[in-house]
């Protein structure tokens, strides 16, 4: 328009005059007031159920609903903070619409979902329905698949028809009675993915120290002078330890970062370290031959705290890669007989020890001459990580051999995903033990958990080989009757000489009136295992070769998490029924209308079953401190969704109710179980079962130094006797803060055993019960009496210099081992390439773990070639969770971490034509996948025996249904475990890479 | 200027706690977005997205950093979008916070194209302009701005501003004698001192802040020159009409003679 002289003057009049009338000066308002939305809210304690930092959330709560939920300002270990992910818990039940109103999360399971034989799609149905058909399938499926005896004519009483599969994200109540149930329907197929992520830190911490938990806790991480965050990421997947790590940082402490690529944690570092995905052997066998040779150690702690003086049986030897006592087996696998491992014994039977650690056969020797092979030169060749650094953290490191200084490890999957991980994780607890840095405050080897309930769904053993307290479970050829257990499981000294008071106790517990000293307590009722790889990388090779008829996946999502997911996916299509319960629905309960597939030619019957979020039911669960908190419930799970506790309850009564109208074969485990919870199954009860109670007059038990072997007592979880012996004040759900003390807050909430907070803590006070420092005064003597901040883990009674000998109570021993040989592929670690390496060996003639089982020979790339030339990794982001079943449905973690991507170098992507954002397949020979390219100077190639091998690093938290979908990298990684656990090879593998054309 | 905040980017380890609990607290939507090679997201500042991590990657040498950043309204004290909104939405509060009333925004936009930090976010829908309100309600009850309240490492704290300043150059005092030599305090002096303080690794850039903050001269012009002017340009332009009114008429009635080629 042609903007006349009038026009324009009155344009601008118009705006002054507009201008004028409502202008205002800049002055100051007045701060208003404001009723904010927390007002008048109920205020509802629960507890994050992300990782196992275990941080306190408030839920306000207003007329039954959330309307908020932050961090719980009272609560010892985050103090009101949180991360990404728990930040944004009010997402799980709560999304904002575009105009900022509330409206409950679409994706929630509000139904019981059932999905026919063949069917396209999902039927509503309802709860009576459901648990009636499923408790049918169970009964048919475990008549037609039960053995009351094996081959050999032992009473094994079990099914190997279905197996059970979960769960980390539900709480300890929920997981016991899960645990009980499907023992008592004779299951030996039961697993979870605690399987995939710390079973490897359970037996090399068990043969080290005698626990195979954390052994300090988060708070405590204050007082470490340097922490080395090796095998782990902690500022993205345990965020709130670097509160802790920050407060350590304020009084000087250094922090050290060894990660194959520059993380967020290595970000703030004071040093970091590359290292070669698949080397921590060769790293820890390095930096424990530095400390021997440049006399870093702590010499009298490891004189009296360890096995150090003890005398090994001289047939005892290690030559090109096997230790004395290997067999090969026709396939070329290794099993060792153990019987040159021993150790000397005079003619009393006790053990034979050179105080002057000179004898050649002494532990201390035969270590010093093992790790004498990792020189700096050999080690750095390996690892990729150049020499000056490697001498860097080994200076600063082990710098806290001295007595006084505290160094801390931090580890997660980057140690424990490997098939020589239990010997990797080993090596730290030599390291440990050599720099005296166990039993201190600041010390420890701190395996940090990653799901809100893993810790304790471990101590409910969800896994095939134990059962709750991490006893073994009965296996046939070695215990065929409960004599037989007793021979073989209880040791002839240390705490464990306890054990026949924990096995009958549960059994009590199981069986009650029926477990009586004539039928051994009913030990028969308990199915007994064979001799099988039960793990999940068993379980889903047999539901391949169509052995297992039913599976119940208890918020597990394997079709995303498990080793060579797309295997596992195809395996499920043999399955005749899946019963998946979960908050949303996940790939595995998907897994017959993934992309692609037809879903007529699926004949899996799914049921999908809608459970309770972590605030709309109580219960508790334990963080990787070992500390039980209990969570309470803030409202109403929605429309038809219900706690896994009332579902569990349930499922077991129907199946129950089914073989009271239809006997079967031998159904009296199921109908004389112990199982009575109320109409509907209350987290309390089940929690004073577990506690232990005296079965004549009912009395809760004080913990588990009450527990008798002679039917006296019942108790699902001897650990945790203690935790809820008090119905007025369980201590599980104390919330007491620490006036004076050093953060262990013994008052809030209960920690395993006893409520130690510090595990092994005799060794905070040298042999004469003074501690070694002032800084790092934990439990002393007094007066000639033991006093400090935690509770003893050790006999009191006896004088310090008594108790010295025995700091290690849940071993044999009594002393930690630097030798140790309950492991499976050696006493001491030893350096093995992963299966899919870039080179090979240059350690021995072993290329990789002889122990290992080989499952899949043929899905294997081999030594890095122009068909698989990269090293290929997997590991997380701080934004979202494992297979992102819960991220990938909550919008605010969506927008700031929208979609799957690998990360590679500069270099990888100008050699592959591909820019950052780019997509690309990535492959390997168990298939492929699509992500984006995230092109960064944070991923840099390894030099490795001279030459350079680049690396792609995999997110792996994405599928195909929620929110935001995308390609699942766990089609791409191998199905082989370490020797100990079978735990897989997530973590170093072999693939290629190329631009989607 | 009371109350203040401090982000100390050397003990932020880019969780974005603070990032959600923002959209938690303030009960905003989430945005749709998509991976496109950073882990900074959303890429830009909107009505429901007022703060945001920003990351940062630095080769020096052989050697990697990674500066992490949060961008959000600095709540400047002086601030070009209280100083270009024509009607007065933008205003100080007692504590210093730059706060905008809904009720008197126009939606204009002059505050979104002046902002220094460029952290103004336009809703079309509702033709307001929103921002970081430095959680004003929580602090009128008592709590800590939400992003503070999350944060796991006390990389964001509030608190007297006198305090935080002085923590702020003793921390960046300690960071460059700690391998960080350009490390430094932020927010003191710029802009007569903005509500968020900053200690900073780094030069502000890799920080995703402007190393020389100022408000535009566009909108200090605005301010100074025409804002005042405005009620002579509103008399003026009524005399103005009113002359040419009369004008007009003359003409009309013959009784002026015009320049007849003129175009009006």
């Amino acid at each position: 328009m042609k903007l006349s002289r009038r026009s324009f003057l009155k344009l601008m009049g118009g705006a002054a005059a507009t201008a004028t009338l409502t202008g205002l000066n800049m002055n100051v308002t007045e701060a208003r007031p404001q009723r904010i939305r927390v007002h008048y809210a109920k205020e509802v304690p629960t507890i994050c159920p992300f990782c196992a930092v275990g941080c306190g959330i408030i839920c306000h709560v207003r007329d039954g609903q959330v309307v908020n939920t932050e961090g719980d300002a009272d609560h010892p270990v985050n103090e009101g903070t949180l991360c990404s992910k728990g930040a944004a818990l009010f997402n799980m039940a709560f999304v904002y619409t575009d105009r900022g109103e509330i409206k409950p999360n679409p994706q929630r399971m509000q139904h019981v979902l059932y999905r026919a034989p063949g069917a396209k799609d999902w039927e509503v149905r309802d709860w009576d329905w459901a648990l009636d058909t499923i408790a049918q399938r169970i009964h048919d499926t475990r008549e037609a698949t039960f053995e009351t005896t094996d081959e050999d004519g032992v009473t094994v009483n079990r099914t190997t028809g279905i197996a059970h599969l979960g769960s980390a994200c539900v709480t300890n109540e929920e997981n016991y009675l899960l645990h009980k149930m499907m023992r008592g329907f004779g299951l030996i197929n039961i697993d979870h993915c605690a399987r995939l992520c710390h079973s490897s830190t359970v037996p090399a911490l068990m043969n080290s120290f005698g626990r195979g938990a954390m052994t300090n806790h988060w708070i405590d991480y204050q007082h470490s002078d340097v922490l080395m965050n090796l095998g782990g990421n902690t500022a993205e997947n345990h965020p709130v330890s670097m509160k802790w790590i920050e407060k350590a940082r304020e009084r000087g402490a250094k922090l050290i970062v060894v990660d194959p690529r520059f993380t967020r944690t290595a970000a703030v570092a004071d040093l970091y370290a590359p290292i070669r995905p698949g080397t921590n052997n060769a790293f820890f066998a390095g930096l424990i031959n530095y400390a021997l040779e440049n006399q870093l150690y702590h010499g009298e702690y490891v004189r009296h705290y360890t096995n150090a003086t003890y005398l090994v049986d001289p047939e005892f030897g290690f030559d090109e890669g096997l230790f004395s006592g290997a067999e090969t087996l026709d396939d070329g696998q290794v099993t060792y007989d153990t019987d040159s491992w021993a150790y000397q014994v005079d003619d009393e039977g006790n053990v034979r020890k050179d105080e002057s650690l000179l004898d050649p056969n002494c532990v201390y020797q035969l270590m010093k001459a093992h790790f004498s092979r990792y020189d700096v030169a050999t080690v750095s060749a390996i690892t990729g990580c150049p020499e000056d650094k490697f001498r860097e953290v080994a200076d600063l490191f082990c710098s806290t051999g001295k007595a006084g200084l505290a160094g801390n490890v931090m580890y997660a999957m980057g140690m424990t995903q490997f098939t020589s991980a239990a010997q990797g994780i080993r090596a730290c607890a030599i390291l440990q033990l050599l720099l005296g840095n166990m039993g201190i405050p600041g010390g420890g080897v701190n395996a940090q958990r990653g799901e809100s309930n893993v810790q304790g769904s471990t101590d409910m053993a969800m896994l095939y080989h134990i059962i709750p307290g991490y006893m073994p479970v009965p296996t046939a050829s070695k215990h065929p009757t409960m004599d037989a257990y007793l021979e073989a499981e209880v040791p002839p000294s240390g705490f464990l000489v306890n054990r026949p008071k924990h096995l009958v106790s549960l059994m009590k517990a199981y069986w009650g009136d029926a477990a009586t000293p004539e039928n051994d307590f009913a030990f028969d009722y308990h199915p007994k295992m064979d001799d099988q790889d039960r793990s999940e990388i068993g379980i889903f090779d047999e539901m391949a070769k169509g052995n297992i008829k039913g599976l119940v996946s208890w918020a597990q999502n394997p079709a995303v998490g498990g080793s060579a997911a797309k295997q596992k996916r195809q395996a499920a299509r043999n399955l005749d029924w899946l019963v998946s319960v979960d908050l949303f629905a996940n790939e595995t309960a998907t897994f017959w209308k993934e992309p692609g597939v037809n879903p007529e030619e699926i004949d899996t019957e799914v049921f999908l079953l809608p459970a309770a979020l972590d605030f709309e039911r109580d219960g508790s669960i334990a963080n990787s401190g070992r500390w039980l908190q209990w969570r309470y419930e803030a409202m109403k799970p929605p429309g038809d969704a219900k706690p896994d506790l009332w579902i569990a309850d349930r499922l077991f009564r129907a199946v129950r109710e089914k073989y009271r109208e239809e006997p079967g074969v031998f159904a009296d485990p199921i109908l004389e179980m112990v199982w009575d919870y109320g109409e509907d199954a209350r987290s309390d009860r089940v929690a004073m079962e577990l506690n232990g109670y005296n079965t004549r007059t009912g009395a809760l038990l004080q913990d588990f130094r009450s527990l008798e072997d002679d039917g006296d007592t019942a108790c699902g979880n001897w650990l945790y006797s203690g935790y809820y012996n008090d119905e007025a004040d369980p201590p599980t759900k104390r919330r007491t803060r620490e006036k004076n003390g050093i953060g262990l807050h013994p008052d809030w909430s209960y920690a395993w055993p006893l409520n130690r907070r510090i595990l092994y803590n005799r060794c905070s006070a040298d042999p004469n019960g003074r501690p070694w420092s002032d800084e790092k005064r934990l439990l002393w003597v007094e007066n000639g009496r033991w006093t400090g901040y935690d509770v003893p883990d050790f006999n009191t009674t006896v004088p310090a210099r008594e108790s010295a000998n025995t700091p290690f109570i849940m071993l044999a021993e009594q002393q930690a081992l630097l030798f140790s040989a309950g492991m499976v592929d050696g006493p001491f670690p030893e350096h093995y390439e992963p299966w899919e390496s870039p080179v090979q060996n240059v350690m021995s003639d072993r290329h990789f773990n002889p122990v290992s089982t080989i499952w899949y020979p043929n899905l294997y790339a081999g030594i890095a070639s122009d068909e698989y030339p990269y090293i290929a990794t997997s590991y997380r982001v701080s934004e979202h969770y494992q297979t992102g079943m819960m991220t990938r449905n909550m919008p605010w973690l969506n927008e700031i971490m929208p979609g799957v991507f690998v990360e590679i170098s500069p270099s990888l992507a100008r050699k592959i034509g591909v820019e950052n954002g780019d997509m690309v397949i990535i492959s390997s020979p168990r298939g492929e996948y699509e992500a984006a390219a995230c092109v960064t100077p944070r991923v840099k190639p390894f030099r490795v025996h001279g030459e350079e091998y680049e690396m792609v690093g995999m997110l792996w938290h994405w599928g195909y249904a929620g929110m935001s979908s995308g390609g699942i990298a766990n089609d791409v990684t191998p199905s082989i475990g370490d020797a100990n656990t079978t735990i897989p090879e997530y973590k170093a593998f072999l693939c290629n890479i190329r631009k989607r054309g | 200027m009371a109350k203040s905040m401090l982000i100390d980017t050397s003990k932020c380890t880019a969780c974005r706690a603070c990032q959600v609990a923002c959209k938690q607290w303030n009960q905003l939507p989430a945005e749709e977005t998509k991976f496109s090679g950073t882990y900074e997201n959303p890429p830009r500042f909107s009505p429901v997205t007022w703060m945001k991590v920003t990351f940062r990657e630095v080769e020096v040498g052989d050697e990697v950093r990674w500066y992490f950043g949060n961008q959000r309204c600095m709540h400047c004290s002086d601030a070009a979008c209280a100083l270009v909104c024509p009607v007065g939405a933008i205003t100080h509060t007692e504590t210093g916070a730059v706060s905008i009333d809904p009720k008197k925004c126009i939606g204009c936009n002059y505050c979104v194209g002046n902002c220094t930090f460029d952290v103004m976010g336009y809703s079309r829908r509702d033709n307001m302009a929103e921002k970081c309100t430095f959680c004003e309600d929580r602090v009128a009850n008592g709590l800590k701005p939400a992003c503070a309240s999350a944060c796991p490492t006390d990389a964001i704290i509030f608190g007297e501003r006198s305090a935080l300043i002085s923590r702020a150059q003793a921390r960046a005092k300690t960071l460059r004698a700690n391998g960080d030599p350009r490390a430094r305090a932020y927010g003191i002096e710029e802009l007569d001192g903005t509500g968020m303080l900053f200690v900073l690794r780094d030069v502000p850039a890799n920080h995703a802040l402007p190393a020389d903050p100022v408000v535009p001269f566009g909108a200090r012009a605005w301010n100074y020159v025409f804002k005042p002017l405005r009620v002579l340009m509103v008399l003026g332009a009524a005399f103005g009409l009113w002359r040419n009114y009369r004008g007009t008429e003359d003409v009309k009635q013959g009784k002026s003679r015009g320049k007849q080629n003129e175009s009006a």
